[in-house]
């Protein structure tokens, strides 16, 4: 008898422990924003200790059951899932919850490639990016104002939604060489990159040749792509001279806007002329009088 | 005991003028004397410039009222930060050519160790009989001189801004320059596989440049990994176009399925100074027979290029590259002279040869490119 009596008041505390232990639930809202503090609610009494997991943070503190857990706003700057986590001494609880980025604020803007050929279909990228103030990606769409200006061309505009946090768009070159501006913006924040328009391969490459002495004087006229933009400075111009000496080659770089050479020549000479995989023409210059 | 004391001192006597025979240089002119045959005296005189051994090695000339030491020490040691300054004499061949008594042709090969590898240098050396014994007559060295004057330069220069370790990530970069591969041969050798072509600089921009090859077997697995190394102008300006050659040693083209070329660019601050012209190229025989393209390397910029690079590219009469060899030149080059060069190509490959391109790479000591 006495030992049912003993067993009776054991399954009772039993009974009660477990219904403490129920008391420790968690209650978190489905989704918080970043940045801004909130409560967890708990019921129950004792203590209990808190753990706060997230992307970027994690935390641990003891609290009081039976009144709200304060969850500070630096403790959930980070956007994406954050689990909570209660344990007393009848066991742990655990809630997930999911930080969701704040209002835009600010842009990324990538913008690809940073030297493009004129006159090439899509050729640049722009590619955006919305964050908040805590630089966590804005998921809700958002719009984007792209602002292209080139030079002595009319300036283009176009508005997109961020899908996903991303708002791009594809551009033509122009036919004119120069730098491309390219201005991305929202209601608080803009960012700009240039892009430069480059002259394409050289186009009608053509030389002329002068007999100056034991000298032929070979010089390119302004060198030029197909869409009469100047090829930079810099670029190498092959001049090849075959005469009874032996052929001679020299990589000359243009040199505002032109590339000339003085080669040494015997007799009769052929002279021609290329950039790159661009072939120019061949002159022939006759032997010394 | 007087006799003895008068015979001790004669022996000494004798035994001090020996030595000061031997230390005045006695016993070396008696050896230098004594070259007995054209080629032994040609051996002795590269002993000595091996040795570095100026002193000796010009006490062996036949010339020696026609060349002057400085100058003959100069010929052999090199001047101006050229690549001989940066090379020893390693080894030599020596074998006559033709002798009348009196006079005879040695021709020397002279196996040069240099920072960028071994060098072979041949030589017809003439050598006299004089005064009992061959001795060399080397030939009159003759260093250009280059006048003073004052040569404009003003040539473009890149240089890079890079961005920087705070700005955001999103700020955009400089883009590496845009190169493309514009032709890939495999050659088949005794005993390598070769892989040559040539490789364009499509951008407006200069661009450090190296060319990789994988071989792939059979079953498509990597055989073997190499570079181009020195086989290729690195730095090219733009629209410039470099031959590269990529050896696999020991490789039959039978083992190879397929290759995979892998261009790595990548942006680097650069000059188009110097131009160097590449002059007066034919193909012609060297001292050995061998099948050379020969010509002549104009630096035609104001500053001495110490080390020279000359890179062929020999191509067939559909415009295939199908030879890439290069040859360093030891001498520097000075500005507005000519230094001569020669790249060797296999007798097989100088028949088909239609037509070629010279690049020239370049290392100058005094800015380090």
């Amino acid at each position: 008898m006495k030992r049912a009596l003993s067993a009776l008041l054991l399954m009772i505390v039993g009974v009660l422990a477990a219904a403490g232990a129920h008391a420790a639930e968690l209650q978190v809202p489905k989704q918080v924003t970043a940045g801004n503090a909130f409560s967890i609610p708990t019921t129950g009494s004792g203590s209990a200790t808190f753990y706060l997991v997230g992307p970027s943070h994690s935390a641990k503190r003891q609290v009081k059951l039976g009144s709200g857990i304060e969850v500070a706003e630096d403790e959930i700057r980070t956007s994406g899932r954050y689990i909570a986590t209660l344990c007393s001494s009848d066991g742990c609880e655990s809630a997930d919850f999911f930080v969701a980025a704040t209002n835009p604020a600010h842009l990324s803007l990538l913008v690809h490639p940073s030297r493009v050929r004129v006159a090439t279909n899509n050729a640049m990228s722009a590619v955006a990016f919305v964050f908040d103030k805590f630089h966590n990606l804005v998921l809700q769409p958002v719009p984007v104002e792209f602002h292209i200006t080139v030079k002595d061309t009319p300036a283009f505009s176009k508005s997109l939604n961020s899908s996903n946090g991303v708002a791009w768009l594809h551009l033509n070159s122009a036919r004119k060489e120069g730098p491309a501006q390219v201005v991305a913006s929202i209601q608080s924040d803009s960012e700009k990159r240039v892009v430069q328009q480059v002259a394409s391969d050289a186009c009608n490459l053509r030389i002329r040749a002068v007999r100056k002495g034991k000298f032929i004087a070979v010089e390119t006229e302004p060198v030029r792509d197909c869409s009469g933009n100047s090829v930079p400075d810099g670029t190498v111009v092959t001049f090849t001279k075959v005469d009874a000496s032996g052929k001679t080659t020299v990589d000359a770089p243009v040199k505002r806007g032109i590339a000339k050479v003085d080669m040494p020549a015997q007799g009769e000479a052929t002279i021609s002329v290329a950039s790159g995989v661009a072939m120019g023409n061949e002159v022939r210059i006759g032997g010394t009088p | 005991m007087a006799r003895i004391g008068g015979l001790l001192l004669i022996a000494i006597t004798l035994v001090l003028v020996a030595a000061g025979w031997v230390t005045s240089g006695g016993l070396t002119r008696h050896e230098i004397r004594s070259a007995s045959t054209p080629t032994e005296a040609v051996q002795s005189l590269l002993a000595d410039v091996q040795a570095h051994n100026w002193d000796r090695a010009y006490a062996r000339l036949a010339n020696t009222g026609d060349v002057e030491q400085a100058a003959f020490t100069r010929d052999l040691n090199g001047s101006n930060g050229s690549l001989r300054t940066f090379s020893a004499l390693e080894s030599y061949d020596v074998w006559p050519q033709h002798s009348n008594g009196n006079e005879a042709v040695v021709r020397a090969n002279l196996h040069w160790s240099t920072a960028v590898g071994p060098i072979d240098d041949v030589r017809d050396l003439k050598v006299e009989h004089k005064d009992g014994s061959w001795k060399v007559a080397w030939p009159v060295p003759s260093f250009p001189k280059v006048p003073p004057q004052v040569i404009p330069v003003n040539y473009l220069r890149w240089d890079i801004i890079n961005r920087g370790a705070e700005d955001d990530w999103g700020e955009q970069n400089v883009d590496t320059p845009q190169v493309r591969i514009v032709s890939m041969n495999p050659i088949e050798r005794p005993d390598r596989l070769i892989i040559v072509g040539e490789i364009v600089n499509e951008d407006t921009i200069p661009a450090y440049v190296n060319v990789n090859a994988t071989l792939l077997d059979q079953s498509q697995n990597p055989l073997s990994q190499e570079g181009s190394f020195d086989k290729i102008s690195h730095t090219l300006l733009p629209k410039q176009v470099s031959p590269y050659r990529i050896d696999f040693p020991g490789v039959k083209l039978s083992q190879v399925k397929s290759v995979r070329m892998d261009a790595k660019a990548m942006l680097v601050p650069a000059s188009a100074d110097p131009v160097i012209e590449v002059t007066a190229q034919r193909m012609d025989k060297d001292a050995m027979g061998k099948n050379v393209l020969r010509g002549q390397l104009i630096n035609q910029s104001g500053q001495t290029v110490n080390i020279a690079q000359a890179l062929a590219a020999f191509y067939d009469s559909n415009g295939k590259v199908i030879w890439v060899s290069d040859g360093y030149i030891d001498q520097a080059l000075l500005p507005q002279t000519p230094v001569g060069f020669a790249v060797d190509l296999p007798p097989d490959v100088a028949g088909r040869v239609q037509n070629s391109h010279v690049t020239v790479n370049h290392y100058s000591i005094a800015n380090n490119s």
